[in-house]
Formats: C-alpha cells, sequence, structure tokens
C-alpha cells in the first residue's frame, strides 16, 4: 500500500511540475486595494479582462482582515497594518464581489473586469 | 449574536459533513472510533495552533505561506481519502465477512483508520482555525464582547453539528450491503473536491495556472454561498465558476482514485486478497 501512496504523490507531482511551466508569464499588471476603518478604498475596480494580474490589499486596520472572493477564488489573512499580495486571474469578463470577511457587511467592494 | 452564528455554522459545517461521512464509512470497522477520537481532538489542538500562527503563515514564504499550507492539507487529505478507499476496496469484503473478528483483520483495519484520522483532524484544523479567528474578530468588534461572540459561536457549531448529524442517520438508513458503496463513492468525490481546491490555492500562490478564466457559471442556478451550495462544494466539490485547472484536477482525482480500486477490487466473492500492502 506504500507503494499506492508513492504512485499517487507522483502522479501529483508530475501533474504540478506540468503545469509549474505554463504558468510562468511575466510582467504583471498590479492594482491595490486599501482597507481602512474596515471599508475598503476604491470599492470598485476596473481591470482588464482574461489576463492574470496581482491585487495588493494593504489593511490599515490594527485588526486582523481577511480578504475573500468566491468568484475571483482568492482567500488570504491579512494581518494588522500590513499588506499582501494576490495571484488573481485571467477573469473573464465581468463582476467578482469581494468582501473582508470579519465586516462584510460594511467591508465589500467588486472587481469589473473588461 | 447572530453574526457569529451564521459565520461559526458556515465554518463548521463543511468539517460535520467531512467527519459524518468518514463516521459512516468506518462504522463497521473495529477500533475506529478511538482513532477519529484521536483525529479530532488533534484537529482541535491543530486549529488553535493553525490561529495563533495565523499572521506568521500569511506573511511566510514571499506572502504565500497561507496558500502553500492550505495546498499542502488538502492534498494530504485527498491522499489519505484515496488511500482509505483502495484499501477498503481491497479489504472491506474479507472485514465485512466471516474473518471480521478474527485479531489480525482488527489489526490491519486500523491501517486505513489512521488515514481517515488524518482527513478529520486536517478538515477541523482548517475549518476550526478559521472559526477562531472570526469569533476572535468579531468580539473585538463585537459591543456585546466575547460572552455574546461565543453564544453565537456555540450556536453556529450546534446548528453545523445537527446537519451532520442528520446526513449520519440518513446514511444509516441505507441498507449494510449498499453502504459501503455509498460511502465509497462520497469519499472518491470528496477527494476530488478537495484536490480541485488544493490546485486552487497552487494557483493563488503563482505556482501553477489556472489555465484559463472560468469554464462555465452556474451561479445563476446555485450559488456557491448559499446553503446548499455550501453542502454540494463540501459533498461533491461543486464550485459555480471552475477553471480549466480545477476540472483537470478532479477529473485527475476520479481517475486515479477510481483507477486503483477497479484494479484493485476483489476478483470474485469469497476471494479477497489477504495480502496487506
Amino acid at each position: 500500500m506504500r507503494s499506492l501512496v508513492v504512485g499517487l504523490s507522483a502522479l501529483a507531482v508530475l501533474v504540478v511540475t506540468g503545469l509549474v511551466s505554463l504558468s510562468a508569464q511575466a510582467q504583471e499588471t498590479v492594482f491595490t486595494l486599501t482597507i481602512k476603518d474596515h471599508r475598503f478604498e476604491p470599492t470598485r475596480l476596473e481591470v482588464p479582462a482574461n489576463v492574470k494580474f496581482k491585487l495588493v490589499v494593504r489593511n490599515l486596520d490594527n485588526e486582523r482582515a481577511e480578504f475573500e472572493s468566491k468568484p475571483m477564488k482568492v482567500e488570504k489573512i491579512i494581518p494588522g497594518n500590513a499588506e499582501t499580495t494576490l495571484n488573481v486571474g485571467p477573469l473573464k469578463p465581468g463582476e467578482y464581489p469581494f468582501v473582508e470577511e470579519f465586516h462584510e457587511d460594511v467591508a465589500n467592494g467588486v472587481i469589473v473586469a473588461r | 449574536m447572530l453574526a457569529a452564528a451564521i459565520i461559526v455554522f458556515r465554518e463548521t459545517l463543511e468539517a460535520a459533513l467531512i467527519v459524518t461521512i468518514v463516521l459512516a464509512a468506518t462504522r463497521e470497522l473495529a477500533g475506529s472510533r478511538r482513532w477519529i477520537g484521536l483525529g479530532l481532538a488533534a484537529g482541535v489542538v491543530g486549529a488553535g495552533v493553525v490561529a495563533m500562527l495565523a499572521d506568521v503563515i500569511s506573511q511566510s514564504v514571499q506572502g504565500m505561506g497561507q496558500e502553500l499550507f492550505n495546498a499542502i492539507v488538502l492534498f494530504a487529505a485527498v491522499i489519505m481519502l484515496g488511500w482509505h478507499n483502495v484499501w477498503m476496496q481491497q479489504h472491506g469484503r474479507e472485514m465485512a465477512g466471516h474473518l471480521r473478528a478474527a485479531g489480525a483483520q482488527v489489526q490491519s483495519g486500523e491501517r486505513p483508520m489512521v488515514a481517515l484520522a488524518v482527513v478529520v483532524g486536517i478538515a477541523l484544523l482548517r475549518e476550526g482555525s478559521e472559526t477562531v479567528l472570526f469569533l476572535f474578530g468579531l468580539a473585538s468588534a463585537n459591543k456585546g464582547g466575547w460572552a455574546d461572540t461565543l453564544g453565537g459561536g456555540a450556536l453556529g457549531v450546534g446548528l453545523g453539528v445537527a446537519v451532520g448529524l442528520t446526513l449520519y442517520f440518513g446514511l444509516l438508513r441505507i441498507p449494510q450491503r449498499h453502504l459501503f458503496k455509498v460511502t465509497s463513492l462520497m469519499i472518491l468525490l470528496l477527494a476530488a473536491g478537495l484536490a480541485a481546491q488544493a490546485v486552487n490555492f497552487l494557483a493563488q500562490a503563482d505556482i501553477v495556472s489556472q489555465l484559463g478564466g472560468s469554464v462555465w457559471d452556474s451561479s445563476w442556478l446555485l450559488d456557491e454561498g448559499s446553503l446548499v451550495g455550501r453542502v454540494l462544494h463540501t459533498l461533491i466539490g461543486y464550485t459555480a465558476q471552475p477553471t480549466p485547472l480545477q476540472l483537470i484536477a478532479y477529473g485527475v482525482t476520479l481517475l486515479v482514485i477510481g483507477g486503483l480500486m477497479w484494479v484493485v477490487r476483489p476478483s470474485a466473492p469469497g476471494h479477497a486478497q489477504l495480502k496487506a500492502g
């Protein structure tokens, strides 16, 4: 049964390495969102569709934040007074809502890919 | 209080469903409850540790620590679920048969128990650490403070466990001779769904590519954030907007685990292989 586990892991590694070569893309655009007083700035951000981009989220509050967007498939903890970089996309044209999960009633916004 | 209850329920639900499937799948296996209990306990402790280290994990490995951590534990869970299913396919018949009481069988029966204990531990560790962070976040923001937040949290955990119990007793209504097939299929789909989640974390860490935008968008039909959407997300890996990478991971996992189960299947009733690899 050990051989099975090894086999499964080997296959996973194979698939991953195969895909890594495909992910090598330089020159990504960077967009920035800021969280202050548990609100996003801006709350609406336009990005190009169909290309990967980096999204920097700055948390200016003292409290920890969790950035989440199911449609954009990202989820990330950001400590207080820290920033993080998310790898997003490629997104098809459309609207992609996001929230700061600990304060989602006020901390929300939308990314528009076009 | 209601906010805490809803949030904790959301997080508890996924863990509760996974634990339920594991409990139903191992009902007939001697010693399974002890192993699952160990997995649960380790998961609770692990959740506390991960929550305490959340900021450190998030900022480590050039800011990709959280993604890598999630990908690794999810892949570990996929491998453990696959191992369990293949092992059970190979030995399930003999264990459910006349040899069940034999000491050697009980002993070998503990092997996949370790695998599923790990799965249960991982489920609790992931969802539990999220829950702890939520409660901290809420308690600091909430005017009611800790008593109110913890009250809501307890209510949320209770609701999550209630859904798990409902599924468990529902599964037990399935006749014994079919239950094994049903739980094997559920574990197979669970593993495929977790694999699709795991590769998404690798894409978030920019280690692999999503290979394109979402293949379809069924959020108009079933929102992933809705209750049914969340339940199906856990049970079968439902994703409203899956990427090519996620679909490939889902399919490959189904094929690999399903294929191995087919390869090791006992050739004829009563002639199960006795060799434990």
